[in-house]
């Protein structure tokens, strides 16, 4: 345990009546992928808006990297490395591609209360939005409109947002989400190329995608983890199979 | 193209009194005063509204708090504009930062309703204020003093002096908005929860844009003493908010030359129809019905696009 980016200790929220996360604990280590699936409502999102900072837990305690950040602003805990990317696509729809992932980059390096000198003599942060965009795969998009990409772009575009904060864990919501199985193949070979370069929160309910990336598998039902372990042991998982997985994923 | 046009309209605002002075039309020196100083109001709200997208329907409070500073100091025996303009200007910008850092909180309607709800207490405050005038506003016994060997109560010097803090502002708008904060102002208004899962305290930059806003909004106020030699409490009420407002949406919503296209057209409109007859709102209305439907994005975007 040693070596976890993320540590998370009896998580906690209810809405009005509805318990949407029930005391949820689970580690993620450093380097790697960890998924994080359940039937809907089961509450993923509603940790990932907890451990982005988005909304505020009603208990329990979220480490990461060895600091207590559960009290710690939204805007705070990018700053220290922990970026997210949307369910439903987030992105500046009038910018250009490049001025989008800019913004990102313009976040971490200095301040932004400067009101003379023109950004686009920036030339060195749109360089670094540049590489990132090729990181990507949106090299040759990035003076278009981002409104008008198509959809796996924006997908990827999402991605590339979360990536230009220099984060060291990405909490990824369903990065596959409304994607063709031709987009959804390059998206999971992106998220692979990731790994080992930083650690990986994902939520997914493609469980080819899940199994074929994920490192360790955390099952969330009802707001509770049922199960956690490597893939190989939830696809064995006896309750896992009657709560979620059924039949064909393990044929 | 654009630069040419910009330049074409400076120079002609340069010409105009020397035109006006010699066919004896002062009046439309004072006049042209008066839409100057309303085009620095309507730009500095154009700033927070357009820009920064937030709807504050109290932007008439920072006019008023500045119109106050600068009509106080003058009648307390404190004629130098150098320091009763600055003061405006510090006065407003600290309003601006309470009432923004309680406003800012909220979101829509309720941003809406606080803005106003704030503006309309200062409104009371200013009729409650005996000593300066209360209901009657507060007259002033001469226009400030600003040396340099420039004397304000001449009308034309007056319009110069206006049509340069007038100029800058829109200059200082110009370059803010390439700048780092105004990227960052647009896209909190473009996408506010991206703004901070990308690592931007987006309520501070809001605060400051509400600030600046505000500061330059006093500005105008302090101006509109001098003009007028006169603080009306009337200029804090919440129509003259609205009036600032169909400025911004007339002229330009986010566009640099919204809030002067703004306040050149509803002022005269105002002055051409209210010849004709004493109902001409009914006019006025029209036309910003005709421009809200048809040009959504003011004159500015009309000009833009056939320009």
């Amino acid at each position: 345990m040693a070596d976890a980016v993320l540590a998370i200790d009896g998580l906690a929220k209810r809405f009005g009546g509805v318990v949407a996360v029930d005391g949820v604990s689970l580690t993620v280590e450093r380097g790697g992928i960890h998924a994080l699936i359940g039937p809907n409502g089961a509450g993923k999102t509603t940790i990932i808006h907890q451990l982005s900072g988005a909304l505020a837990p009603d208990a329990g305690r979220i480490v990461f990297e060895g600091r207590d950040v559960t009290r710690v602003p939204f805007h705070d805990r990018v700053a220290l490395g922990l970026a997210r990317s949307f369910q439903i696509t987030s992105i500046f729809r009038t910018f250009t591609v490049l001025d989008n992932v800019a913004l990102a980059v313009q976040a971490r390096t200095g301040s932004s209360l400067s009101f003379w000198r023109p950004l686009a003599a920036e030339t060195a942060l749109f360089e670094e939005a540049h590489t990132v965009l090729e990181r990507v795969g949106l090299g040759g998009r990035a003076n278009v409109a981002a409104g008008v990409l198509a959809h796996g772009e924006q997908r990827q575009l999402e991605v590339a947002l979360a990536l230009a904060t220099n984060a060291r864990l990405l909490l990824l919501d369903e990065p596959m989400a409304g994607m063709g199985p031709e987009e959804s193949e390059r998206m999971i070979a992106l998220i692979g190329r990731l790994k080992g370069t930083l650690s990986v929160l994902l939520v997914e309910h493609d469980m080819d995608a899940v199994f074929r990336l994920a490192d360790r598998i955390s099952v969330l039902v009802n707001g509770r983890v049922i199960a956690s372990g490597a893939p190989a042991e939830i696809r064995s998982n006896e309750e896992v199979r009657r709560a979620y997985l059924g039949e064909e994923v393990l044929a | 193209m654009r630069r040419a046009a910009t330049l074409a309209v400076l120079a002609a605002a340069i010409a105009f009194p020397l035109v006006a002075t010699p066919l004896g039309w002062e009046f439309y020196v004072g006049f042209a005063s008066r839409i100057m100083i309303y085009a620095l109001a309507a730009s500095s709200l154009n700033l927070v509204l357009g820009y920064g997208g937030m709807l504050s329907f109290g932007h008439a409070a920072f006019v008023g708090a500045g119109a106050y500073t600068a009509g106080i100091l003058l009648t307390e025996g404190v004629p130098s504009a150098w320091i009763g303009w600055p003061a405006a200007v510090l006065v407003a910008a600290v309003l601006a930062v309470v009432i923004g850092a309680i406003s800012l909180r909220t979101r829509g309607v309720y941003f809406i309703m606080i803005t106003l709800a704030f503006a309309q207490m200062m409104y009371y405050v200013a009729v409650g204020m005996k000593t300066y005038g209360g209901e009657e506003g507060l007259r002033l016994a001469s226009r400030p003093v600003i040396g340099l060997g420039l004397d304000l109560k001449d009308d034309v010097t007056f319009y110069y002096v206006v049509l340069a803090i007038l100029a800058a502002a829109l200059y200082g708008l110009h370059r803010l908005a390439r700048a780092r904060f105004g990227r960052v102002v647009e896209a909190i208004r473009e996408n506010e929860t991206r703004m901070e899962a990308i690592g931007f305290p987006t309520y501070r930059y809001k605060l400051v844009c509400f600030a600046i806003g505000g500061a330059v909004a006093g500005l105008a106020g302090a101006l509109l003493a001098g003009h007028n030699s006169y603080v009306n409490p009337n200029l804090l009420y919440w129509t003259q908010s609205g009036t600032l407002m169909i400025m911004v949406i007339l002229g330009g919503v986010g566009h640099l030359y919204g809030g002067l296209l703004g306040a050149v057209a509803l002022l005269l409109l105002e002055e051409v129809f209210s010849v004709y007859t004493i109902h001409w709102q009914l006019g006025v209305g029209a036309i910003l019905l005709a421009i809200v439907l048809f040009a959504p994005k003011g004159l500015a975007g009309l000009a833009a696009k056939h320009g």
